[in-house]
């Protein structure tokens, strides 16, 4: 039983560190800054949550399993708002 | 496990690898983007030291508000017309200042490797401390900061009030008194609005838990005043609220408050218990929070302030 | 090597890479940015100094901690003083940088 949730957490893991690997080679490679603000939000969404659900089941208590869900939420938060900032910049300036 | 010491490598690797992006970027945004993200490498390097505390102040302070003040500055800078073409130094002048910049890193470095191999700690002291008058303080850093070395903390609020008088009376005679320029002075932008509606409550919450589980876990008055000033900035970027003038009153109460406090609390204790900054034990943990709320305060109103800037005149 | 002396090794790099930029660069603005660095690396030598005096039960000492978080306000504080100078130096002579000669070279001498 343990070893179940072991395993579930480093394929959870895993899974997001992929996913932020592929968001890492697609803001060194990706030609535009558009282009790179897609492949960031792949890293934060899927790669963070991915991650947090992975750390779930070693969390402490219920409190810190909701908190680490709250982060994600927060972080999804920031990141769609500045993502919009940052291409309305980008499509104004091309900076 | 093997795994920790390649970390402590990589970790080391990147601090020093952004820091050298930031020093070399060719512009200033670029620089200051290297900077906060160097900000927040350098917090995984304090988590390392065991210092949570630390990491908690660096990212939200050393990393986020520092950022937030050099892009305001940047952008107020752009604004302005001529800029000076920037003379680059010759290349013996960047040598010599690189032999410079070598020998001080390896005075610092050899030192390092010197330190005396038995180290010399005042963490009995300061349990002792903790122990004693901070009665009930599960977090020795907050015991430390209040009671042990309370006098150091009440001078920092002091510096602060200091700093954001010395911001306000950079500004020209004409304008003392109005406001300080809005952070954003384009009109309301729809995400930028949604996100300070949405995180602005959320981040006052958090930053009251912070300060309040200051007493017993990692967290402090510091560290949750500097994510109550991020909400208020946050609400001033959305043009939903803009910055006070500096005249108004309760301004200048909200900024006085923590020191003040904390000074009357100073004072109470030469009368109360003995000496001067001391507890009586048995409200020592009631006493200290209490002294905490009003720092909260007092950093929330100054961090905003000194990043706002002096007032400057209205063009009405 | 232990963490505590690579973390010391890496603040003392980071002075050296802090002080270059102060010393190099003639924006005000990466002066201060340099400056900075400096003290983050200032800092992260303390960081260390309290991670080896763990004893007492903790796992550090809490005390250069202390200082360090102390020393992250002030440092803040002093760069937005800093700031603000420069803002309105930049705003009086019309020219950003920290060179006299520039100044006065241009404002034949008078200036506020």
């Amino acid at each position: 039983m343990i070893a179940l949730l072991d395993l579930f957490s480093i394929a959870a893991i895993s899974a997001g560190t992929f996913f932020f690997l592929a968001g890492t080679v697609g803001l060194l490679r990706f030609p535009d800054s558009l282009t790179r603000l897609h492949a960031l939000t792949k890293a934060d969404n899927l790669g963070l949550g991915l991650v947090a659900l992975g750390l779930i089941p070693h969390a402490d208590s219920a409190l810190s399993a909701l908190k680490l869900i709250v982060i994600w939420v927060l972080v999804l938060l920031s990141g769609g708002s500045t993502s919009q900032l940052i291409g309305r910049a980008l499509r104004r300036g091309r900076k | 496990m093997s795994l920790l010491p390649i970390l402590d490598v990589v970790l080391a690797g990147l601090v020093i690898g952004v820091a050298i992006f930031t020093i070399t970027a060719r512009e200033l945004f670029a620089s200051v983007v290297g900077y906060v993200a160097y900000g927040l490498l350098l917090a995984f390097v304090w988590i390392r030291l065991y210092a949570p505390d630390v990491a908690l102040t660096e990212a939200a302070v050393g990393s986020g508000v520092t950022g937030v003040l050099l892009i305001t500055a940047g952008k107020r800078l752009g604004a302005l017309k001529n800029a000076a073409p920037e003379a680059q130094p010759g290349f013996a002048f960047k040598l010599l200042t690189g032999v410079l910049a070598a020998l001080v890193a390896s005075a610092l470095g050899a030192v390092i490797l010197m330190l005396p191999d038995p180290p010399p700690s005042l963490a009995p002291e300061a349990a002792a401390a903790a122990d004693g008058a901070g009665a009930g303080l599960g977090n020795p850093i907050t015991a430390v900061l209040m009671s042990y070395r309370s006098l150091d903390t009440m001078l920092e609020k002091i510096v602060l009030i200091l700093a954001v008088v010395g911001v306000w009376s950079v500004g020209t005679d004409k304008a003392w008194g109005s406001a300080p320029a809005p952070l954003r002075q384009q009109e309301p932008y729809a995400p930028m609005v949604f996100l300070a509606q949405m995180l602005a409550p959320v981040g006052a919450l958090i930053a009251i838990h912070i300060f309040w589980t200051g007493a017993n876990a990692p967290g402090g008055a510091f560290q949750g005043g500097a994510l109550l000033a991020a909400m208020w900035m946050v609400t001033m970027m959305a043009r939903l609220t803009d910055p006070p003038r500096i005249d108004t009153q309760w301004l200048r109460v909200a900024l006085v408050a923590g020191p003040a406090v904390f000074l009357i609390s100073g004072l109470a204790g030469e009368v109360v218990a003995g000496a001067f900054f001391a507890y009586p034990p048995s409200l020592a943990k009631p006493i200290i929070l209490f002294i905490e709320a009003f720092m909260v305060l007092s950093i929330a109103a100054a961090l905003p302030m000194l990043v706002a800037g002096p007032p400057s005149e209205r063009p009405d | 090597m232990t963490p505590s002396v690579l973390a010391g090794l890496t603040g003392a790099a980071l002075v050296g890479f802090g002080l270059y930029g102060l010393i190099l660069h003639p924006h005000p603005l990466r002066k201060l940015l340099a400056f900075n660095l400096m003290g983050s690396g200032v800092f992260l030598i303390f960081g260390i100094v309290a991670r080896r005096g763990a004893s007492a039960g903790f796992s550090f000492d809490p005390v250069p901690q202390a200082m360090v978080i102390t020393g992250i306000v002030v440092a803040f504080a002093a760069s937005a003083i800093a700031v603000a100078l420069i803002l309105r130096l930049s705003a009086e002579s019309g020219h950003v940088t920290l060179d006299p000669e520039v100044w006065t070279g241009s404002n034949g001498g008078d200036t506020m």
